[in-house]
């Protein structure tokens, strides 16, 4: 066993990498949450937006125009969601998961001719003598665009849920969808809009995994990050700085039992596999119990179908 | 200009209607892929709906329905209970595949030895195995307000590093040469789940689904514990004044779906699986989640919907073997189908009218 | 219960009759039964490209089908069930979760003759199993590794602790320390055979710590990435070329080139020769291939490497050759003696001078 060999700083540095799709997945839902709709297709948004942003990217010559795929693509499958949920008010639950189904498929079939490619390479952003900062550096000053987008994200979703009108109207949707329309706001247009930006982050993630931090396109590449994503918002108790934190927290865990593993520390590897779940659920077992409201944190409409007659 | 207008009771016609207008449906939309993808769509749309019920090797696939759509009616089932009462088990996965860990150990444990209780004791463990995984987000629920959403979901993860231990260590069968994977429990007859009737498919899984199916009928429309599942999921406020204890309620809904799903594990790892491996689940948990829903929660809506995505299963490999359709293509095709069902719903509860919005 | 039994075996051998009746119309049709998708860029991938290969040498004589995707257990009994019900002569089976199904299958379809990859079990007259030493391939790239790593610290990405993956530890640690007597393996285990982000993670940490070296056991090309990002980090393809990251940091790749065989095989029941057989091969028949060393390596250890490699396929030298002992220091082979298959197959302990533990 030799802990020396682990860097603190280069192990802070891969797991905001290792975080990333997940974060992006897990802000755009905790928009989409908000809102009073509960979308369990993230995994299939997210592998969506992996082979789009991937086609698009190879086609294209281009990781930027990817990325602008990639999310045009996950919108564009998290509005058959929409459509089916708040014009034909089928039940979230039950469309989200056959989302899940259907964009498993789906990218599988777009993604047949795109296995064994390399994708052009996305550089790491410049910030000149900034880099070399002690501590600073490694941490904060040698990632991709992608890192600082999805934390400008996150800043972004903050700022908008707690100091712009349009925040406070898709938290009223979300907290009670019939007095949001008595008071005249179109109900059915925020969700869309939310349901549109979720699958828009959810693919912005999944290309995250096929354009930088793998980079390879294979069917099933996304390997549960979206039911990940998913834990991610609950444990946040929708908030987006929450959010963040469990990202991160999750991707440390999962980082850091790879690190011990290769400084051959003697615990047993299946223990040590499970244990991002555990702490995970930990966690959420003392923030839940130190406040009682944590589950009255949940947007009170969430889940429920609008029809503007009942 | 088309709107919907709420019916003021759902139309039994409809209802009955509406899923075979989704099937009809979803034909053409996946006649119309299957032709992109450049095969015949008819024959296409015939060896995945046709050919499993009544072609030429019906004989055999009848049965492999039953087979398939067991475990998913089973677990669907208990799961209705709490999604019923807005209790939400999304778990289902993790219990079934502890179920089947904690059966095949009992049974294991007795190997060689021929006792005629070694089965009904396995069939015990597995429900007891269900049972206590999905105690664990109830407890937390009822002790500490902690989200059964999650925790049941990342249980699933942990009961799948369980499953890779066990199937690596505890389990591994002695004379298998350090191959993972437990024994095969149908070659060791005091603990095998065999079909019944031979040829037939027909296994303990698919009478304990069969049996679920009447119960929770039985529960739900006479029994007061019933009663109060649908309307706490009605009106929680009144549920509290009819006196429901939703802690109660917590307890027994994600017991009774987590100790179903258990079952479930159980009769698929001594019978159709036969042991215990690493890939040993293959997502019935979760599609049962689809399936309860895809049945409107009814227990008798379960029932076709089980065995109509059994049918998706089954005619969808006959496809990919026979007409060299990808799997991923099947993959899509059953995502259609359960968009148009879920679409077409809307029908049952509400009805579309045409002309102008009347002043309200 | 055996009249039941009997008419059940009629039903199978009707089915069976006329696959045999068919059989002498048609050309000869051979079935894939394969674990992942074909696209997976891996194990899958060349199986498939061993399938696309049959096709080509026989052209109209053979058909093929396949069925992807298919999970180990029930559902692969069914797939095999359903290739051979509508005619199909051979069937390979290439996961090792498929034996038990392949051996119950076989039982019921005399006349068709099935392969099984990786297992061992041949219950019937009609079985045959194959399986690559892939150690071999080991053995060779534990040689560039040793002699072209400057940390010394050589990073191993495995997936299960089965006797496949422990075996290809050993061999290339075995061969690294022979030509670096400091050198030292990392060894981390993913538990999974696929999660290409999980890959890249644990490429990462390895080279984080002072790795210059990944091998990998595991299939997706993320450790590549990894390690062309690194720069500096040399790594080996594995079970495909990955070749389009040779130079560097792909300096060389062990590839499972299954064509060979399965030409082999097929011709053989065309010929009415086939009979079951263990086929346990390497580099000698190309079925295990050494992918192009590419020019970032030193020429000197380049020509070690290929001498190495074809002493192997020549039988002149075997990997696992004494004094070898086992990690607590107990010998295992004497000086000159080889490793005899069996303790190869079942292989679950690690040579002396590993650190670390298998898992269990």
């Amino acid at each position: 066993m030799d802990l020396s060999s682990i860097n603190p700083l280069v192990l802070i540095a891969a797991l905001m990498v290792a975080s990333t799709p997940i974060l992006l997945a897990a802000i755009g839902e905790l928009v989409v949450e908000k809102s009073g709709v509960l979308n369990l297709g993230v995994e299939g948004m997210m592998i969506t937006g992996a082979i789009c942003g991937f086609a698009v990217a190879v086609e294209s010559g281009s990781p930027a125009l990817g990325f602008v795929g990639a999310a045009v693509g996950g919108a564009l499958l998290s509005l058959l969601f929409g459509v089916l949920t708040q014009y034909l008010l089928s039940n979230q639950v039950a469309t989200g998961l056959a989302l899940t189904l259907f964009g498993l498929g789906l990218s599988a079939l777009m993604g047949q001719d795109y296995v064994g490619i390399k994708p052009p390479a996305t550089g790491d952003v410049n910030f000149g003598p900034l880099a070399d900062l002690p501590v600073l550096g490694i941490v904060l000053f040698r990632h991709d665009l992608m890192v600082y987008v999805s934390l400008a994200i996150v800043a972004g979703v903050w700022a908008f849920l707690k100091y712009s009108r349009a925040g406070l109207i898709l938290r009223a949707v979300g907290e009670s969808h019939d007095a949001a329309h008595a008071l005249g706001y179109k109900v059915v247009h925020v969700r869309l809009a939310a349901i549109a930006f979720g699958g828009a982050c959810a693919g912005l993630g999944g290309a995250y995994l096929s354009l930088i931090r793998v980079p390879q396109w294979t069917e099933g590449m996304t390997a549960g990050a979206g039911w990940i994503a998913l834990a991610i918002v609950v444990f946040a108790s929708w908030k987006p700085w929450r959010v963040l934190l469990g990202a991160y927290l999750f991707g440390g865990v999962t980082v850091l039992q790879l690190n011990l593993q290769a400084a051959g520390v003697a615990i047993p590897v299946e223990y040590l596999s499970m244990s991002p779940y555990i702490i995970t659920i930990l966690v959420l077992v003392i923030m839940s119990s130190n406040r009682g409201r944590a589950a009255l944190a949940a947007p009170a409409a969430l889940g429920r179908s609008f029809h503007a007659s009942s | 200009m088309i709107r919907l207008e709420k019916r003021p009771s759902p139309s039994r016609t409809v209802g009955m209607l509406t899923p075979v207008l989704a099937v009809l449906l979803t034909m053409v939309a996946g006649s119309v892929l299957f032709a992109i993808l450049g095969k015949n769509p008819f024959l296409a749309i015939k060896t995945i709906f046709y050919d499993p019920i009544l072609g030429e090797f019906a004989f055999y696939y009848r049965g492999q329905l039953l087979v398939k759509a067991g475990p998913l009616i089973l677990i669907a089932i208990g799961l209705s209970l709490g999604f019923r009462a807005g209790i939400w088990n999304i778990g289902a996965e993790g219990q079934y595949i502890i179920g089947a860990i904690c059966g095949a150990g009992v049974g294991l444990a007795f190997y060689p030895a021929d006792f005629w209780f070694i089965f009904p004791l396995m069939v015990l463990a597995g429900a007891a195995g269900g049972i206590l995984w999905a105690m664990i987000p109830a407890i937390l629920k009822t002790r500490f307000n902690t989200n059964e959403i999650l925790v049941s979901l990342l249980l699933v993860y942990v009961a799948e590093q369980i499953l890779a231990s066990m199937s690596l260590g505890l389990l591994r069968n002695p004379d298998g040469a350090g191959f993972p994977g437990s024994r095969n429990l149908k070659q060791y007859e005091a603990a095998a789940n065999n079909e019944l009737i031979v040829g037939t498919g027909v296994h303990w899984g698919v009478v304990a689904a069969l049996i679920a199916v009447i119960l929770a009928y039985v529960l739900l429309n006479r029994h007061m514990l019933g009663f109060q599942i649908r309307l706490t999921g009605e009106s929680p406020r009144a549920a509290r004044f009819a006196g429901v204890r939703p802690r109660l309620l917590v307890v027994f809904c994600l017991g009774a779906s987590g100790g179903l799903a258990g079952l479930a594990g159980l009769f698929e790892v001594a019978g159709p699986a036969g042991q215990i491996s690493i890939d040993f689940n293959v997502g019935y948990g979760f599609t049962a989640i689809i399936v309860a829903f895809l049945g409107r929660l009814h227990p008798v809506g379960i029932l076709l919907a089980g065995l109509l995505m059994a049918l998706t299963y089954i005619g969808g490999e006959a496809a990919q073997a026979t007409l060299g359709l990808p799997a991923a293509a099947i993959q899509a095709f059953q995502g259609m189908l359960l968009f148009f069902l879920l679409a077409v719903d809307v029908l049952t509860n509400y009805r579309i009218r045409i002309g102008r919005m009347e002043a309200a | 219960m055996k009249r039941r039994n009997l008419l059940a075996g009629a039903a199978l051998a009707l089915g069976l009759g006329g696959a045999a009746l068919a059989g002498s119309h048609e050309p000869l049709k051979v079935g894939f039964i394969y674990v992942g998708p074909i696209g997976d860029g891996g194990w899958t991938f060349e199986h498939n490209e061993g399938r696309l290969a049959v096709e080509e040498h026989f052209g109209d004589a053979v058909e093929t089908v396949f069925q992807e995707n298919v999970p180990e257990g029930a559902d692969a009994e069914r797939a095999l069930t359903q290739m051979a019900l509508q005619g199909a002569d051979l069937i390979f089976t290439t996961s090792f979760g498929y034996m038990d199904p392949t051996n119950a299958v076989a039982g019921k379809f005399p006349d068709v003759k099935f392969e099984h990859a990786t297992g061992y079990k041949r219950e019937h007259a009609n079985v045959s199993t194959y399986s690559a030493r892939f150690y071999e391939g080991r053995a060779v790239q534990g040689h560039i590794a040793g002699k072209m790593t400057e940390t010394n610290k050589i990073g191993y990405i495995a997936s299960f602790p089965i006797p496949e993956v422990i075996r290809g530890i050993n061999a290339a640690y075995i061969h690294a320390k022979r030509v670096n007597p400091d050198v030292e393996f990392s060894v981390i285990w993913v538990y999974t055979w696929f999660d290409p982000a999980k890959e890249a993670d644990a490429a990462n940490a390895l080279i984080e710590q002072g790795a210059d070296v990944v091998l990998q056991h595991t299939d997706s090309t993320a450790p590549q990435a990894a390690a062309q990002a690194a720069g500096n980090v040399i790594t080996f393809g594995q079970a495909s070329d990955m070749g389009e990251y040779a130079p560097m940091p792909r300096v060389s790749s062990i590839i499972d080139n299954w064509a060979p065989y399965y030409i082999a095989r097929t011709q053989e029941v065309i010929d009415g020769s086939w009979a079951s057989v263990d086929t346990w091969d390497g580099i000698s028949t190309g079925m295990v291939k050494i992918g192009d060393i590419s020019d970032a390596v030193p020429a000197d250890v380049k020509a070690e490497a290929e001498a190495m490699a074809a002493a192997i396929g020549a039988g002149e030298y075997h990997p696992f050759t004494g004094p070898l002992n086992k990690q607590d220091g107990s010998p295992w082979l004497a000086e000159g003696e080889i490793a005899d298959d069996g303790t190869l197959a079942g292989m679950n302990f690690y040579v002396e001078g590993l650190t670390g533990e298998v898992p269990n």
